[in-house]
């Protein structure tokens, strides 16, 4: 191969963690492509939330036209080799396949990637910076929603500072997508591609208080928030101490892998997608592993299709399980005391609520627990002065926070609908929009 | 079980499945093999003037990721030495007295030199002869193939110098290279051809490879016009076929016609015989996939004529044929619609794009509460659920003006069908028409009042 492939590891590389779908040959992608009807006003462009046109870009891979593919990509989705690798094409595109009907639906996801690597593994930039504006946005976090606007904002002109508090850039696609799915290079690409664009990125700057905020107000003509979400909650119960948090295992399975617990029996508290994630790198390190679901099958909110996939890896659920102790013998950790629940009436979010069974406590055996049971809200919303919502920030359909010249967008929004990579990506290009006519706006008043 | 036997100008065979003159019968060893597999014929490589071949020798057609929808070739008549080719010839006869063996045969135009061939055919005891008049390639600019079947005197003379020694059955192989099938078909009847078939290559140049520029084959850094064949040509052979066996003259000699041109499956050949081929000839397809492709070729036919009821080949033969008429004497007065299987449909809007931009704009689109829509969706609303709530396409029967491209490019299996609809318009052929009303053809405004007077309304 002329061009290394993408996955290739400058980040230590553990082959128990190799990519669960490995990359398409050509061959493959060529046969599959072909496979796609083409069809009209398809429904998969409406299922992406990011509203690429599908069909045109695999028919362009049809053509042996892989550079136009991935332009078609990454015009509607500048984070496209996240997406690709990361997106739950079950529930958006390839579940609106019409080919559903029929046989079984396109692998986009994996099209989209073929696509994309194509010009990534060659280190073409597909797009330039607009003619400048004069203009100047600061973008807070680097995650998905901050590389969106940042480089839509930069195609128009804009002169974009991307701050990011950690030492890389990419948010939860470097930190907090396990690397089955994507390796720390692809996000590492995508802030690289954002930085070809003319986007000044600085890493190690963090906004902690309204008084950043205002400074950054005055230096900057717009402000984008792409905070995320914080770290996984306390539980509240004797042992906390020992429990690991969910996103930090992770993150540590990424960056530093060398320095995971050797444990032989771990227990993962929670059932959505990010406890299947952790529960999938303890199991491939060779642990048993057992998810603990204080509700059953039916509230999971874990995609089917990684419920399945779990089950597959050979990961134990035990539902209607609440862990109430974490016990351990010097310093040790041993089990977890649980107990039983049983479904009781529905809560405000529709689900029944469980309530404990009394008497019905039992121990776990385990030598290590993963806390995976969602994220904080981010604190910094309040500290500014935002409107939250059940602590996420209160933003409109442009991404307009309740702060003039303030947007926001990605998971630190999300509340309602599901938190995921392509959804923020989307909410980027919506600020980019609205963050381009105000600027537009206010050069015309100026001018006028 | 279905008879396949056929009896064809005297040359008998088990199966009308017969691998035509090309690289697949280029010697005894290969027939024999073939043979085993359960083909009921085969015609030689054509044999006679002494050639070199040069390589490479064959560009393919790809379409849409399938291999060898085509094949052209640059390669010449067969290039083992005259006396190999005779002897083992004769051994397969020998080996094989069931099975056709045919000789096809190409030499310089002149009675010598074909007396000198036939002779020796003769001797090896084949069952008949296939003069090769169709090599687009090669030999024809040294005068001979589709030199001599382009010009029905050369034809008719090159026939008649072969007819006049020999007792063997002999076939005479068209070119499709020229204007009108027919007239090097009557040539070779007047020259006393006891049969024909077709149709040979067609000339082409294949491609150019967009990396090199280089046309393909390349052969050395050059390219030439080849013969082209495989299932990408079937159409045009099976129009061939029935011009020649519409024609009267061709009809009144009698001959029969064996067919050939993009035969891969039983389906094809069904086809070839259903139009009035007694019998057929396969290369393309044997040489993409080896002799073994003749056992689902004989079960498959075997199947179809029993469930059709077909006992023989004779019952097939022709069958289809006299269907097949001329623009001028065809119903302008029946219509047809296109009618969308509303279970069947998935939405693929194929249908919809291909009649809005390129036919007649009488498919709409519409909303599961009976609105017609526009094609688009609602940018705020995504995931897999969009699916369930697509707008379906729906024929304006009354617009329709039965073009059947809808159903044709639909990929679902009877999701689109054409039905017949009662018209109002008289059913009259346009010979017809236009025989009692002359001015129809000519001046726009008769047009317009019979149309008027047929309630016929074209937007």
């Amino acid at each position: 191969m002329d061009h290394p492939p993408m996955d290739e590891q400058h980040y230590p590389f553990d082959p128990r963690f190799a990519p669960t779908h490995p990359p398409l040959s050509a061959h493959e992608a060529a046969v599959e492509a072909h496979r796609c009807l083409y069809c009209y006003d398809a429904p998969c462009i409406q299922a992406c939330p990011t509203h690429i046109d599908i069909p045109t870009f695999i028919r362009k891979i049809a053509t042996d036209n892989l550079r136009g593919s991935a332009r078609v990509i990454l015009e509607s989705n500048f984070l496209g080799g996240t997406c690709a690798r990361v997106c739950p094409v079950e529930e958006l595109c390839e579940g609106a396949c019409v080919l559903n009907a029929e046989e079984k639906p396109i692998a986009i996801g994996r099209l989209q990637r073929h696509a994309v690597d194509h010009v990534q593994e060659r280190g073409l930039q597909m797009f330039t910076a607009g003619p400048a504006t004069g203009r100047k946005v600061a973008v807070v976090g680097s995650g998905p929603a901050g590389l969106s606007v940042s480089a839509e904002l930069a195609k128009l002109g804009h002169a974009v500072t991307l701050l990011e508090k950690r030492e890389l850039g990419g948010g939860l696609s470097t930190y907090g997508i396990i690397v089955l799915r994507e390796p720390v290079e692809v996000s590492l690409q995508e802030v690289e591609a954002v930085r070809a664009l003319g986007v000044t990125v600085e890493t190690g700057r963090e906004l902690t208080n309204l008084a950043g905020l205002d400074a950054l107000l005055d230096e900057y003509d717009a402000v984008f928030l792409g905070l995320g979400l914080g770290a996984v909650p306390a539980m509240s119960i004797p042992g906390e101490e020992h429990l690991i948090d969910g996103l930090q295992y992770i993150e540590d399975s990424k960056i530093a892998p060398d320095g995971l617990p050797d444990a032989q029996n771990i227990v993962v508290i929670g059932a959505g997608n990010t406890a299947i994630d952790a529960a999938t790198i303890a199991r491939r390190r060779g642990a048993d592993v057992a998810m603990l679901y204080r509700r059953t099958e039916s509230e999971m909110t874990a995609y089917r299709h990684e419920y399945e996939f779990a089950l597959s890896e050979g990961i134990q659920y035990r539902f209607l399980t609440q862990p109430v102790r974490v016990i351990s013998d010097g310093g040790r950790v041993t089990g977890v005391e649980c107990v039983k629940m049983v479904l009781g009436v529905p809560d405000t979010g529709g689900r029944p609520s469980p309530r404990p069974l009394p008497g019905s406590e039992f121990i776990v055996s385990c030598d290590a627990v993963i806390k995976a049971i969602g994220q904080e809200k981010p604190a910094l919303a309040t500290e500014l002065g935002l409107d939250v919502a059940g602590g996420y920030i209160v933003v409109n359909h442009d991404m307009q926070t309740s702060l003039p010249r303030v947007y926001a967008g990605g998971d630190c929004v999300r509340l309602r609908g599901t938190a995921s990579t392509v959804m923020a990506v989307q909410d980027g290009k919506y600020a980019a929009v609205a963050i381009h006519q105000q600027l537009s706006q206010v050069q015309e008043d100026v001018h006028g | 079980m279905a008879d396949l036997s056929v009896n064809f100008a005297g040359i008998r065979a088990p199966n009308p499945f017969w691998l035509a003159s090309a690289p697949p019968t280029n010697s005894g060893a290969q027939i024999h093999r073939a043979f085993e597999h359960g083909w009921g014929g085969a015609v030689w490589k054509t044999i006679g003037a002494p050639v070199l071949n040069i390589s490479n020798r064959y560009g393919g057609l790809t379409i849409g990721g399938q291999r060898l929808l085509a094949i052209n070739n640059v390669e010449l008549i067969s290039d083992r030495p005259l006396d190999v080719n005779l002897r083992e010839i004769a051994e397969i006869k020998r080996l094989w007295p069931d099975r056709a063996v045919i000789v096809s045969a190409m030499v310089d135009a002149s009675p010598e030199a074909w007396r000198e061939i036939v002779m020796m055919i003769e001797d090896t005891g084949a069952d008949g002869i296939e003069l090769n008049y169709g090599c687009p390639q090669g030999m024809s600019e040294r005068g001979m193939g589709a030199a001599v079947g382009q010009v029905p005197e050369m034809c008719e003379l090159n026939t008649h110098w072969v007819t006049s020694i020999t007792k063997l059955p002999v076939i005479v192989k068209l070119t499709p290279n020229v204007t009108h099938i027919t007239e090097p078909a009557h040539a070779a009847i007047a020259g006393g051809a006891n049969a024909l078939s077709l149709i040979n290559t067609i000339n082409s140049v294949m491609s150019v490879d967009l990396d090199t520029l280089q046309i393909t084959p390349n052969i050395g850094g050059r390219g030439t016009h080849g013969g082209y064949a495989g299932p990408a040509v079937k159409p045009i052979a099976l129009n061939m076929l029935t011009e020649l066996l519409t024609d009267e003259s061709v009809l009144k000699s009698g001959v029969p016609v064996c067919g050939m041109g993009g035969i891969v499956t039983w389906k094809d050949a069904a086809e070839f015989l259903l139009l009035g081929a007694g019998a057929v000839q396969v290369c393309t397809a044997a040489m993409h996939y080896g002799y073994r492709i003749v056992e689902d070729m004989i079960d498959g036919l075997s199947n179809w004529m029993d469930d059709k009821g077909f006992a023989t080949i004779a019952d097939v033969s022709g069958r289809a044929l006299p269907q097949m008429s001329s623009f001028g004497q065809l119903d302008l007065g029946y219509q047809a619609v296109a009618r969308i299987d509303p279970d069947k449909c998935i939405q693929c809007n194929l249908c919809y794009v291909a009649c809005n931009d390129t036919a007649h704009q009488c498919i709409d689109l519409v909303a599961g509460n009976g609105v017609r829509v526009d094609p688009g969706y609602d940018v705020r609303v995504n995931g897999r659920a969009v699916a369930d709530t697509r707008p379906t396409p729906v024929v304006r029967e009354p617009d329709c003006v039965g073009c059947a491209l809808c159903a044709n490019v639909c990929p679902v299996d009877g999701c689109i069908t054409m039905v017949g609809v009662p018209s109002t318009q008289e059913n009259i052929s346009w010979d017809a028409l236009t025989a009692q009303r002359p001015e129809i053809a000519t001046s726009w405004d008769a047009m317009m009042a019979y149309r008027k007077e047929q309630g016929i309304e074209i937007h």
